[in-house]
């Protein structure tokens, strides 16, 4: 029997903050059962995973170096999301969005360094956003479904990235399909530098300095949702069209410009994968991230300090999960692709399954207090 | 002594910090029409969707026939003989009267002698309430009225003992009002029990043999309607003594500011609902347009603020062509131009209700001073404009930071009203400003129009209340299937008269 919860009445960190967590540790607990018969112990799995995670400082770089991945793309879905746009092309734009740093990074490393850094930024921004005009453009004057598009416009960019690494920015002197490295003095610092800075050694991982881009971006997002007219504008759009075009707001240039800021921050991805870690374009560098930040958002419930928190946890699945495969010979690499899937779906899909129960529970709880 | 079939017994229910029921007891006796009255946000409505099982109470007893139950969703009131109609009415539009009577209950009805018995019982609950419905009507075909007997039938084929009918004469013509009171009144005398929910006192005085009268979520008292009087139950309601009939001196009518000529309009699906209409509002004149809902108003208004393409035609305001079929000035402009428009559907179109009640506050004018500043949104101003406000309006909970899907329709309709007027514009559409809104409101917002109107204001009042037209515009409007048939001068017209014409029966 389904019990209506009067939702005023709900506190905010019931279901902000223990519903997750129980979606959570239901995800992890169905996790741990498939770890079982797959012959493994799950308690040493997850202390293997927190090993990994937390337990000697490069694991730690990890993390956070996956976590700057999901924020970037989580924020980039949370702000379409909040114009009620499913973008789910985050990692087509990403693909273009790390072709723009490069570019820039390749053509004018004649200029002195900041500056080179900022203009390849605002270029993963600028191929980012525009990968995500297209599809834009078609959602707002021409009706076509933005979730169709994207879906599409992820397979145009593989394969327009493909035929661009093998047949026009290839690295002649290489047989893969890459491009030529950027130059080194154009690399980001990476975490082993900063803590060298310090005199503690560490040993490489590919964390980088784009983690704070990260951060600055999740204050960009939370400003421009919430303190700006422009945020203002695409959340009206958002909730509700007709109420917007009464106040003369335009849907159409809002799905628009939250497209493009949506493009924008997926291509930010790039900033971490070409200047931080690989120095050139590889094939298929975005790896899947532009997906799991649709989680990431979710999860976050599209709020920046959420998504910061669900790309920490898809952080740590990630890194944790790697120490695991590595240890457990049981254990593929595919598991915790499951793993994930395990946790997309609780806190996704089976978001709503105990939250009637849990916060009937609780305001069950308050109103007792109350009267006592 | 008659024992009540119906007994309530210290209800409490509340909605966040909002208590929407405060220790209600209430006993409604057999085949009676049992009225309740007050102000939107009194718990009206909040009650009875307690005893529809929509909502469960705090604490607090509901006994039928004597007998306590718990009543935990509308299929247990249903069991209990309790039937609900509507608001807003709840039927499938592309269905017929029979299948949208038996949906819920058609794995049991659906095939051959089941089927046929169904058809006789409602074609004998017809006869005996004279309901005068065709079982095999599609519900898009038939008029409100009718939509809502069927609703009636509905309830009556569940086996409704109780039938509570929340606001129901709010869609209908006058015509359409008397026939629905004949139907309740046999209902009674066949021996079932009516609710009135209601903020419309004739409708008491007319129809009803029992009123409470509630406030502020809380009973103030209960009467005997032959023992009490209009004005009484006015003032029990607000608590204070309430002018029925608005206090107006007479316009000072300056030039034309608003014209509308040869103005033709289509709906989504290219149906042409505003056929060639012609009228000009003067400074400081309040212009009424009567009519029953579904005549082409909403078109119109939407047309005439910019939020629908207009067919041929054109808008004038100061002389000054400002829409035609070419060009549609859109809604910020319009504003600019000193156009402000209260919409007819506040939920739908004035309210992002997800919002808080101060973005809802800043609506439309969010891009301008002081309100933002090189784009960016002034939280300090913005808040201490809301709190100014919402103490000016007298908007409850003044609360900036509640969501405004958590505000009564009453304040809900101040926040709109408070932001449309607060730029003194020199034009002001409005559709429907008091729908579903309480007595206290009601003349709080009649003034503040009055008051507009002395301004210098041209008005425009869509309006689906004949009362509303009557008491407030200067000169009336017909409109009837997308034409305007008759224009009144306000003194010497009847109600009759106009609602002849909002049928379409012109003398």
């Amino acid at each position: 029997m389904t019990t209506l919860v009067d939702k005023s009445k709900v506190p905010w960190w019931v279901s902000n903050a223990i519903v997750p967590l129980v979606n959570l540790i239901l995800a992890l607990f169905v996790s741990g059962l498939f770890i079982f018969i797959a012959g493994e112990n799950p308690i040493q799995a997850v202390q293997l995973i927190i090993y990994g995670s937390f337990g000697y400082i490069e694991g730690f770089a990890y993390t956070l170096y996956y976590a700057t991945n999901f924020i970037f793309t989580g924020l980039a879905f949370a702000v379409a999301f909040h114009c009620r746009l499913f973008n789910i092309g985050g990692e087509g734009q990403a693909y273009l969005g790390g072709l723009g740093v490069f570019l820039i990074a390749f053509y004018f490393s004649f200029l002195p360094l900041p500056i080179v850094w900022l203009l390849a930024i605002a270029g993963s921004v600028l191929f980012g956003a525009a990968w995500a005009f297209i599809p834009a453009y078609l959602q707002a004057y021409r009706g076509s479904h933005v979730v169709i598009t994207t879906i599409m416009f992820n397979f145009i960019a593989s394969a327009l990235m493909v035929y661009l690494l093998v047949d026009v920015i290839r690295d002649t002197n290489q047989m893969g399909p890459q491009t030529a490295s950027i130059a080194k003095d154009l690399w980001f610092p990476m975490f082993k530098d900063i803590t060298q800075l310090f005199g503690i050694k560490t040993r490489y991982s590919p964390l980088n300095i784009s983690f704070f881009l990260a951060i600055l971006a999740s204050f960009f997002v939370w400003f421009l949702i919430w303190r700006t007219k422009w945020g203002y504008e695409m959340r009206a759009v958002g909730h509700n069209t007709r109420a917007a075009v009464y106040a003369g707001i335009s849907p159409n240039r809002n799905i628009i410009i939250a497209m493009l800021v949506s493009g924008a921050l997926a291509g930010m991805l790039g900033v971490n994968e070409i200047l931080g870690v690989h120095h050139r374009v590889i094939v298929n560098f975005p790896a899947g991230y532009g997906f799991t930040g649709i989680a990431v958002a979710l999860m976050g419930r599209n709020h920046p300090i959420g998504i910061f928190l669900g790309a920490f946890l898809f952080g740590i699945l990630y890194q944790g999960g790697s120490e695991v495969t590595f240890d457990m010979p049981n254990i593929s690499r595919y598991m915790f692709v499951a793993v994930q899937g395990v946790i997309i779906l609780f806190s996704g899909a089976l978001e709503n399954l105990f939250r009637p129960q849990i916060e009937s529970f609780f305001v069950k709880r308050l109103n007792k207090e109350r009267t006592t | 002594m008659v024992s009540p079939i119906l007994e309530l017994s210290n209800i409490n229910k509340s909605f966040g910090h909002v208590q929407a029921n405060k220790d209600v007891s209430l006993a409604i006796n057999k085949a009676t029409i049992h009225g309740i009255i007050g102000e939107n946000g009194a718990g009206k409505s909040t009650l009875m969707s307690i005893v529809y099982g929509f909502y469960q109470a705090d604490s607090g007893n509901i006994s039928i026939n004597g007998k306590k139950i718990n009543l935990k969703s509308p299929r247990d009131s249903i069991e209990n003989g309790i039937g609900m109609v509507h608001q807003h009415f709840m039927l499938v539009e592309n269905f017929s009267v029979l299948e949208n009577i038996i949906l819920g209950f058609e794995g049991e009805i659906i095939f051959g002698k089941k089927l046929d018995e169904a058809k006789e019982s409602l074609i004998r609950l017809c006869e005996t309430y004279k309901l005068n419905i065709d079982l095999n009507s599609i519900i898009s075909d038939l008029s409100v009225g009718f939509r809502q007997r069927v609703e009636i039938l509905k309830a009556l084929y569940r086996g409704a003992e109780v039938l509570i009918l929340d606001e129901p004469t709010g869609v209908l013509t006058p015509q359409e009002v008397d026939e629905l009171f004949k139907i309740l009144r046999s209902l009674q005398q066949e021996g079932k029990t009516i609710v009135l929910i209601t903020h419309k006192l004739n409708e008491i005085m007319d129809l009803t043999s029992d009123v409470t009268v509630m406030r502020q979520g809380a009973v103030v008292g209960h009467k005997k309607t032959k023992s009490t009087n209009k004005e009484e139950l006015a003032e029990m309601m607000v608590g204070r003594s309430v002018l029925l009939r608005i206090n107006k001196s007479e316009s000072k009518k300056g030039d034309v500011v608003f014209r509308v000529n040869n103005l033709q309009v289509k709906d989504d699906l290219d149906v042409v609902r505003v056929k060639n209409v012609n009228f000009e509002i003067h400074e400081g004149e309040i212009l009424g347009l009567a009519g029953v809902t579904g005549n082409g108003q909403t078109e119109l208004l939407e047309a005439l603020s910019g939020i629908r393409k207009i067919d041929s035609g054109e808008i004038q305001i100061f002389n000054e062509t400002v829409s035609d079929q070419n060009n549609l000035l859109n809604p910020k402009d319009l504003k600019e131009k000193g156009l402000a428009h209260v919409p007819e559907d506040r939920q739908r179109m004035g309210l992002i209700t997800d919002f808080k009640a101060n973005e809802n506050l800043i609506f439309g004018y969010h891009h301008q001073l002081p309100f933002s500043k090189s784009s960016v949104l002034m939280e300090s101003e913005i808040l201490s404009y809301s709190r100014k406000v919402m103490n000016d309006y007298d908007v409850r909970p003044q609360a900036p930071d509640l969501i405004t899907s958590n505000f009564s329709g009453g304040n809900q309709q101040k926040i709109i009203l408070s932001r449309e007027l607060n730029k003194n514009p020199k034009i002001l559409l409005v559709g429907q400003p008091t729908r579903g809104v309480d007595i206290g409101a009601i003349e709080f917002i009649h003034q503040r129009l009055i008051d507009m109107r002395d301004k210098g204001v041209a008005i425009l009042l869509v309006s689906v209340e004949l009362d509303e037209v009557l008491s407030l515009s200067d000169r009336i409007v017909v409109m009837f299937d997308g034409k305007i048939v008759g224009e009144k001068v306000n003194q010497d017209v009847t109600d009759r008269e106009i609602g002849l014409l909002m049928a379409g029966i012109s003398q």
